[in-house]
């Protein structure tokens, strides 16, 4: 049976297909879309897969790593970003080893699409020792994490997934298989999730040992293909389908497993007279290239600009490293200008920008310091409103620290589900420390950004503000409309002029998932 | 044969549900396909497009190279312009006439039309009120489908209706009906 399938679909189906016993994730883009088909799918439901967001990749990380010990498989989604807020939990699940077989799915976003920055989650496979799985097309991915789940088993590791948006977010038929029903492992009995320093030292040596059976994994998945002129490719994920796709008479090794299958370069290396690596991303397999073959042998690639250093890979800068560019372009015939994204019309995040512009005119020092969501959208025209922008949750302790030193009004912006995920703690940071800053808690009900999932902490944000220390009277809740703006100014103004910390929570239910439930 | 097709739009004017169409079409039909599609942040009020690849063979990339393309389908017409380096020299441009304002520099509306009437291969219709004469205001990116299904010989008008009721079969023959009488008036096809 055949079904058309995003790749991030496809890896939903693939993981259901294996006997997946929970899925953990929170949103984030290209990566949602794996989690939401495993929440929807009728097979997925009648098995009792475990599905519901969790709070952050952090929670979602560890809990997966208790369901692999209890010995059911478990899966954990997040964006690249997300690897650096579970990295603690991540990087020490390879030295604790796995019971139930447990893969990580990173889906980068190299252009930056939908991201702060273009990090390639493969060196975080390398950073803590584990094999990662890179599919080249939907197919493979369907196929391939059945095959990441019985690895990870097999060799007690977890096995980190990497994809990349123009895979996460593309369509194409996937042949189906027969569903595995695969039985629970017994519960860990072994001493080797205890990380104590006696205990993680010999589960390190463990995994160091495990590195040789990796490498061999990676030797036998690599295939050579072709035996075109002198030039070898070594194509890792889907820059596979852009070095085919381009026609282009080489030798090609189609990579999709690491660590880099070393013998088979050398094979490509004796068979070829240079070589140039293709990998969407960071150009982590081209240094390992250059350390494998040395100095003396002519490696291409990212690094040496013949493929650009930064973006994404596409047909057309792959056909033009591999020297068979078409070369024609018709010109754009017309005027075209930029069209950004902006806040949907009628979107409470409007009224809250255009309070806090009004108030902030006021004071000539104030600096407004946003957050990861719609609601950064404030930092374009007309809004203007912001002056940073880094990672979930930094906010409001950039507004701490910039308090600290003195800027006043400091203000910051955060949506509900980025101030659960990791807002709270900088919160804590602030009532201790006595900052004087004011907190904009910007609740539109849900996690607006990748199509309106749940936000973990609806219903409960003035009982963790007060239960946090922020004080009661300075937690204040508004309807962020226009005929409301004398009273949200006004409130605005009084938390600022109060020397201590306050909680500013605009509460209106986002545009879009108002509308789909109008809809129904 | 092979036929790729760049669908482009604002978010939120519908240009998935029709490659969602088309898709199913060629599904049906037992062609290849890939489909790369926009998700996230520019989903909202930005500039958004799809790449969609049908073929008798195998398909490698997901992403058409630039100057390949052999259709653009534009639910905007300054849109269309943008994405004219996708298209090779032969190709085709069905866009919707009716400009969708809502950035503060958008260019001249009339310079707009002269530039895509202008193009060899251009079919430019006022889609919003087609859908208007065919009783189904909200079916405008049927009727560019409708208007398109000329151009994409690689599959049948006849398969593309059949998608239509296929996808929408779940909203009931209502919608299913609204929808058809779009596709068919943009097609040209009468009620």
């Amino acid at each position: 049976m055949k079904r058309l399938l995003l790749g991030d679909e496809a890896i939903a189906l693939g993981a259901i297909h294996a006997s997946l016993g929970g899925v953990y994730a929170y949103p984030g883009t290209p990566s949602t879309e794996i989690t939401e088909f495993i929440q929807n799918d009728p097979l997925a439901r009648s098995q009792g897969i475990r599905s519901r967001w969790c709070t952050n990749e952090k929670t979602a990380m560890e809990a997966a790593l208790g369901m692999s010990y209890a010995g059911k498989r478990a899966l954990v989604c997040m964006k690249h970003v997300g690897m650096n807020v579970c990295a603690d939990a991540f990087v020490n699940s390879a030295i604790t080893g796995v019971n139930g077989g447990l893969v990580v799915i990173a889906a980068d976003d190299p252009s930056m699409h939908s991201s702060q920055n273009e990090q390639d989650s493969r060196f975080y496979g390398k950073f803590a020792l584990v094999p990662v799985f890179e599919p080249t097309t939907q197919q493979e991915a369907y196929d391939l994490i059945a095959q990441a789940f019985d690895f990870s088993e097999a060799n007690k590791v977890p096995v980190l997934f990497r994809i990349v948006t123009r895979l996460s977010h593309s369509r194409a038929e996937v042949e189906l298989r027969e569903p595995v029903r695969h039985e629970p492992l017994p519960l860990a009995q072994d001493k080797g999730w205890i990380l104590l320093p006696a205990i993680a030292r010999r589960q390190y040596a463990a995994l160091l040992d495990k590195q040789s059976a990796f490498a061999q994994a990676s030797e036998e998945a690599a295939v050579l293909e072709g035996g075109g002129s002198g030039l070898g490719v070594i194509a890792c994920g889907i820059a596979y389908n852009y070095v085919r796709e381009s026609g282009a008479d080489v030798t090609i090794l189609k990579v999709n497993r690491y660590p880099l299958p070393e013998k088979k370069v050398r094979e490509l290396a004796a068979a070829c007279e240079r070589i140039i690596v293709v990998e969407d991303g960071q150009p982590v397999a081209e240094q390992d290239v250059r350390g494998i073959l040395g100095p003396q042998y002519k490696v291409f690639g990212r690094l040496t600009g013949d493929l650009p250093r930064t973006g994404e890979l596409t047909p057309d800068n792959v056909a033009s490293a591999l020297g068979c560019s078409s070369g024609k372009r018709l010109a754009v015939p017309g005027p075209v200008a930029a069209r950004p994204p902006q806040l949907c019309p009628g979107c409470g995040h409007r009224d809250v920008y255009n309070a806090l512009n009004a108030v902030a005119a006021e004071y000539p020092g104030a600096r407004i310091f946003g957050d990861i969501g719609c609601y950064t959208l404030g930092a374009l025209p007309p809004f203007k409103s912001l002056s940073s922008c880094v990672d979930m949750g930094a906010s409001i302790t950039m507004a701490k620290g910039a308090a600290d030193a003195g800027v006043f009004p400091a203000i910051a912006v955060i949506g509900d589900s980025t101030f659960t995920h990791s807002g709270m703690t900088g919160l804590l940071d602030a009532v201790n420390d006595g900052a004087n800053i004011t907190v904009v808690i910007s609740d539109n009900l849900t996690t607006a950004m990748t199509g309106g999932q749940d936000s973990a902490g609806t219903s409960k944000y003035e009982a963790i503000c007060t239960a946090l220390g922020v004080s009661p009277e300075h937690v204040r809740v508004v309807i962020p409309t226009a005929p409301n703006m004398p009273e949200i100014t006004r409130i605005i103004r009084e938390e600022i002029e109060y020397r201590g910390v306050s909680v500013i929570i605009p509460r209106r239910e986002c545009m879009q998932t108002l509308r789909r439930k109008n809809k129904k | 044969m092979k036929q790729d097709i760049i669908l482009c739009g604002v978010g939120g004017q519908g240009i998935l549900s029709i490659a969602t169409v088309i898709a199913q079409a060629a599904t049906a039909a037992g062609l290849h396909i890939k489909q790369a599609e926009v998700h996230g942040m520019s989903q909202r009020g930005g500039d958004v497009q799809s790449d969609l690849r049908l073929s008798t063979d195998e398909i490698f990339s997901d992403l058409i190279p630039d100057g390949s393309a052999d259709l653009i389908i534009s639910m905007e017409p300054m849109e269309a312009l943008r994405y004219i380096p996708r298209l090779n020299a032969g190709g085709a441009v069905v866009s919707a006439a009716e400009p969708l304002v809502n950035i503060p520099d958008y260019p001249d509306q009339n310079e707009i039309l002269r530039a895509l009437s202008a193009l060899p291969h251009a079919e430019v219709r006022e889609i919003s009120r087609i859908a208007r004469e065919a009783g189904n205001p909200k079916g405008s990116n049927m009727v560019l489908l409708g208007i398109a299904s000329k151009y994409i010989g690689i599959l049948p008008a006849a398969a593309l209706r059949e998608a239509i009721t296929v996808i929408f079969a779940a909203k009931g023959q209502d919608i299913i009906d609204a929808n058809l009488r779009a596709f068919d008036l943009g097609a040209g096809n009468g009620l």
